[in-house]
């Protein structure tokens, strides 16, 4: 196909890829004309390598990968420092900055940009990107020891960039937007883990951080986040992104779309020019690592060679280079329809592993802490072998393969298989076997697949006792959290407080969860031992709560919500009663009732109405009644001594104080207080989780009543002389609950469970009072404020509305 | 061969949780599970009609508000004891859009 004299070709861009391209082409004995044009001035190097550069592990001479002297060798004419202004493809002539060029064949590899986020001070000096050697040297340069950096982008090489910088001596901060590092290669198990080496050497790290602005006067000084935070920076690394560079392609009018699109043989849509590299889009696919890319300068050489050769995406696997930070991702580790995990954690040595199984091949692995079996797992998923002759012992790497599987089947038990067990679910004993004999080898599991013991829970230890005859005594009795672990709400929180765990990924990582983010069960009760254990560090995850919380409203049998603002004691006004009256009719409130708790409940609200309605009640000065959630409810009180003729103190006055303390509060579930103000008891606090009475004397305070499914009479806990103790005890009452009890344990189940004995004990100790007061204090400085306000802003008001409408799309 | 109509950003749906399309015959609920697949249900359980939105996501399941019934978001069967599905509708991420079976505007017409 090609004939002397030498076609001119073209190359624009000295990036990786080219250069790999023309070590093949001309390997080959190119039958060229080679001109290669490059923006930075100078040739092609390791990019790669730029974060040992960046850390002071390299130099700058030793990632070069062509010198001069290669492409004097090689006959290729170079311009360097030169850009390329414009294409001309009609006469077939690119334009340098130094003048014209007549090409035959073109290859555009002009790379990538890095995506700068478009916020205020982005142009300040100090700002920059990461990309290449003019961008490394400048961080080398403004790498003051004890100097602040701030790197914006918790990927591949934002990490990079962070570790560089803190290697010469900087204080790092990493403000990342997602939930987890690396999100692309890493799930959050194996983020958590990176972000705790990371932080054990000393960088600090950010998730879940939006960047507001970048504050500075004649230069970058400092980094505000969306939620306030402010980190102080001397140098602001942006490392968020790269998009391909297809301005010269666009310009001249061939084919873009999110790169430069070109077809198997890198050919883009005008016949006589190719792209190659980070700028191109293949088949909707766009490449950043560098194995897609050599592949595509091979098989582009090998088309500019005349012979026969085809791109075709392969897997890739990802390492990081970061020294001590052993983490290894490849494929696609997503769950998946018939998509099975194999997950091992060692939370003792740090380590994770996550197999992806589809059918019988192996599709994604991700390890932090031990990756020396990564390239073997990687080799099984690119070759797709057939695993499942070794997937019992899969996980365990290469070196154990040929292990025996175990069959847990047992002998069968002797009851009659038609006994009814469980009476709320109308569960027979055969169906219990049946369930086991399928798998279900713990109580949790019983009660997933069949329901017995699942409603009331009377039944639990005779399904245990089926279960046990049926797996020959092997039956996992422990009252575990949920499906995803062995250890008990107990053990989960006494670990959380040891090992100070601080994050849901932590929590699931160190505690060897066997899902990747749990289940509903534990969602919540995690997401309440962590607020509740580390207020301050703990941010509430909304997506963990059930919907009553999520939504800040009850909801309803059809859909609609329940709407109670707050009353102080039980006691209103008439402005607050007008303002509740005018919420009514303007949302047009179907039903309108007096709570219990002394309170009013609107009834039927549309959720889309709800931020509305609460800017509403807002307005006329009330706050969220908390009516929904697993936290202080009410506090009834009776007239008391105001205007009662038998009231012996202030009741409706400490009702009031007790609310404004306590409310916003998360416990472990709901709490409703009681204050009457002599014995006869008309706020009914005798049957409430803390309830008063007042006394001539001072005031008896009981715990631990209900008046629910259960009805049971509070136990005495402490009668004091004033009011300010009585405040105190309620409240380190209330704290030493949330601290201790398992979720959804009302307080009477707790003292049940720890004899109020041990209660009396802890509260008894003035100094420990005092610290389960601060404490609470500490956790109420984060809580006690009004989340109707907060999500009654205009910013915060979408989530309550639907994405889209399509109802008027259908009509067309 | 499915149309697709760009709902939204990605973003607009919280990770491991669920927004709405509304559409003529009831809603359909778009969930994001924590590993960023997207899923689009009929959002009401065959049980006793609550609405999956407002449910819990792990994995890729979702836990029914009301009364805990628990679905796959894959297949919109429901597991464990209980006994019955809900629709399911194609949906996909591209470029960081959420697209979605035009089907849903046309959901039980075409049926």
């Amino acid at each position: 196909m090609m004939t002397a004299p030498k076609e001119r070709l073209v190359v624009i861009g000295a990036g990786m890829a080219s250069g790999r391209m023309l070590e093949v082409l001309t390997d080959a004995g190119a039958p060229y004309d080679i001109t290669l044009f490059n923006a930075e001035p100078r040739g092609n190097y390791n990019r790669i390598m730029l974060s040992p550069v960046l850390s002071g592990e390299k130099t700058y001479e030793e990632i070069v990968t062509h010198d001069d002297a290669w492409y004097a060798e090689r006959g290729i004419t170079t311009r360097f420092g030169e850009h390329i202004v414009k294409i001309d493809r009609k006469a077939k002539v690119v334009t340098g900055q130094h003048g014209d060029l007549p090409y035959d064949k073109l290859v555009i590899a002009t790379g990538s940009a890095p995506f700068m986020i478009p916020v205020v001070g982005r142009d300040l000096p100090g700002v920059i990107a990461y990309r290449d050697l003019d961008d490394t040297n400048t961080m080398i340069a403004a790498a003051r020891p004890g100097a602040e950096a701030v790197v914006i982008g918790g990927g591949l090489l934002g990490l990079e960039a962070a570790a560089g910088l803190q290697m010469r001596g900087m204080k790092v901060t990493v403000i990342h937007i997602m939930g987890h590092l690396m999100e692309r290669q890493l799930d959050p198990s194996a983020g958590y883990l990176l972000q705790k080496a990371l932080e054990a050497r000393g960088i600090k790290v950010h998730c879940k951080g939006a960047t507001k602005a970048i504050m500075g006067e004649d230069r970058a000084e400092a980094v505000l986040l969306e939620d306030g935070t402010v980190y102080g920076a001397d140098l602001v690394v942006m490392a968020v992104g790269i998009r391909p560079e297809t301005r010269l392609a666009n310009d001249a009018g061939i084919e873009v779309e999110r790169g430069i699109t070109v077809n198997d043989q890198l050919r883009t849509s005008d016949p006589s020019i190719y792209a190659l590299g980070e700028c191109v889009e293949h088949d909707k696919q766009l490449f950043g690592l560098v194995a897609p890319l050599y592949d595509q300068a091979k098989v582009l050489a090998a088309e500019l060679l005349g012979q026969a050769s085809a791109f075709q995406p392969v897997q890739t696997a990802t390492k990081l280079k970061v020294t001590g930070c052993d983490l290894f991702s490849a494929g696609d580790f997503a769950d998946g329809e018939g998509r099975e995990d194999i997950v091992f954690r060692d939370p003792g040595r740090g380590i994770y592993k996550r197999l992806v199984l589809e059918g019988d091949r192996l599709v994604g692995a991700v390890m932090y802490g031990d990756t020396a079996d990564g390239n073997w797992f990687f080799g099984l998923i690119k070759d797709q072998t057939d695993v499942s002759a070794m997937r019992e012992t899969l996980i365990f790497g290469p070196a154990f393969q040929g292990g025996g599987s175990v069959d847990p089947m047992a002998a069968v038990a002797a009851l009659p298989p038609d006994a009814e067990i469980c009476g709320c679910n109308g569960v027979c004993k055969g169906k219990i076997m049946e369930a086991v004999a399928g798998g279900a080898d713990s109580l949790d599991k019983v009660r997933a697949t069949t329901k017995a013991s699942a409603s009331c829970g009377t039944c639990t230890g005779l399904v245990s006792q089926v279960m046990a005859l049926t797996l020959g005594g092997a039956v996992q009795t422990k009252d575990c959290m949920c499906g995803c672990t062995d250890l008990t709400h107990e053990d989960v929180r006494r670990l959380i407080k040891a090992k100070g765990l601080k994050s849901m990924p932590a929590v699931m990582q160190e505690c060897g969860w066997t899902t990747p983010d749990g289940c509903a069960k534990c969602r919540p009760a995690l997401n309440f031992y962590l607020l509740a254990d580390w207020p301050l560090d703990y941010r509430d995850d909304r997506q963990a709560r059930f919907v009553n919380e999520r939504n800040h409203a009850n909801i309803q049998k059809d859909g609609t919500y329940s709407v109670v603002p707050r009353m102080w004691g039980g006691v209103t006004t008439p402005a607050e009663l007008r303002a509740i009256a005018d919420a009514a009719e303007k949302y047009n409130v179907p039903m309108v009732k007096v709570t219990g708790g002394q309170r009013i409940d609107l009834l039927g609200v549309r959720k889309e109405d709800l931020p509305a309605m609460w800017a509403d009640l807002n307005d006329a000065g009330m706050v969220s009644g908390h009516a929904y959630s697993k936290g202080l409810r009410t506090v009834k009180t009776c007239v008391g001594t105001e205007f009662c003729r038998f009231g012996t103190q202030d009741s409706t006055g400490l009702g009031i104080r007790l609310e404004k303390l306590l409310w916003g509060s998360w416990t472990p579930h709901k709490v409703k207080l009681g204050v009457s103000g002599c014995p006869r008891n008309c706020a009914e606090a005798t049957c409430k989780d803390v309830g008063i009475v007042c006394v001539d004397s001072g005031y008896q305070i009981s715990v631990s009543g209900a008046a629910g499914m259960e009805v049971k009479e509070t136990e005495a806990l402490v009668t004091v002389p004033t009011e300010d103790e009585a405040v105190e005890w309620t409240a380190a009452f209330i704290q030493l609950y949330r601290e201790n009890a398992r979720y959804l344990d009302r307080a009477w189940k707790w003292t049940a469970r720890v004899g109020l004995d041990w209660v009396k004990d802890h509260l008894s100790d003035p100094e420990n009072r005092q610290a389960l007061n601060e404490r609470f204090e500490l956790s109420q400085s984060v809580y006690r404020k009004d989340p109707w306000a907060e999500h009654a802003k205009p910013g915060a008001r979408d989530e309550f509305s639907p994405l889209a409408d399509c109802r008027l799309e259908a009509a067309e | 061969m499915t149309n697709w109509i760009d709902i939204a950003a990605l973003d607009d749906i919280p990770q491991q949780g669920a927004r709405l399309i509304r559409t003529r015959t009831g809603c359909v609920a778009l969930f994001r599970t924590h590993d960023d697949r997207v899923f689009a249900l009929d959002d009401r359980c065959p049980h006793k009609g609550g609405p999956l939105s407002e449910g819990i996501v792990a994995g890729h399941t979702i836990t029914c508000p009301l009364h805990n019934w628990v679905f796959d978001l894959n297949t919109g069967i429901a597991q464990g004891a209980d006994d019955g599905s809900v629709a399911t509708y194609p949906a996909k991420i591209e470029n960081g859009r959420v697209l979605v079976g035009s089907e849903i505007i046309a959901r039980r017409h075409a049926a």
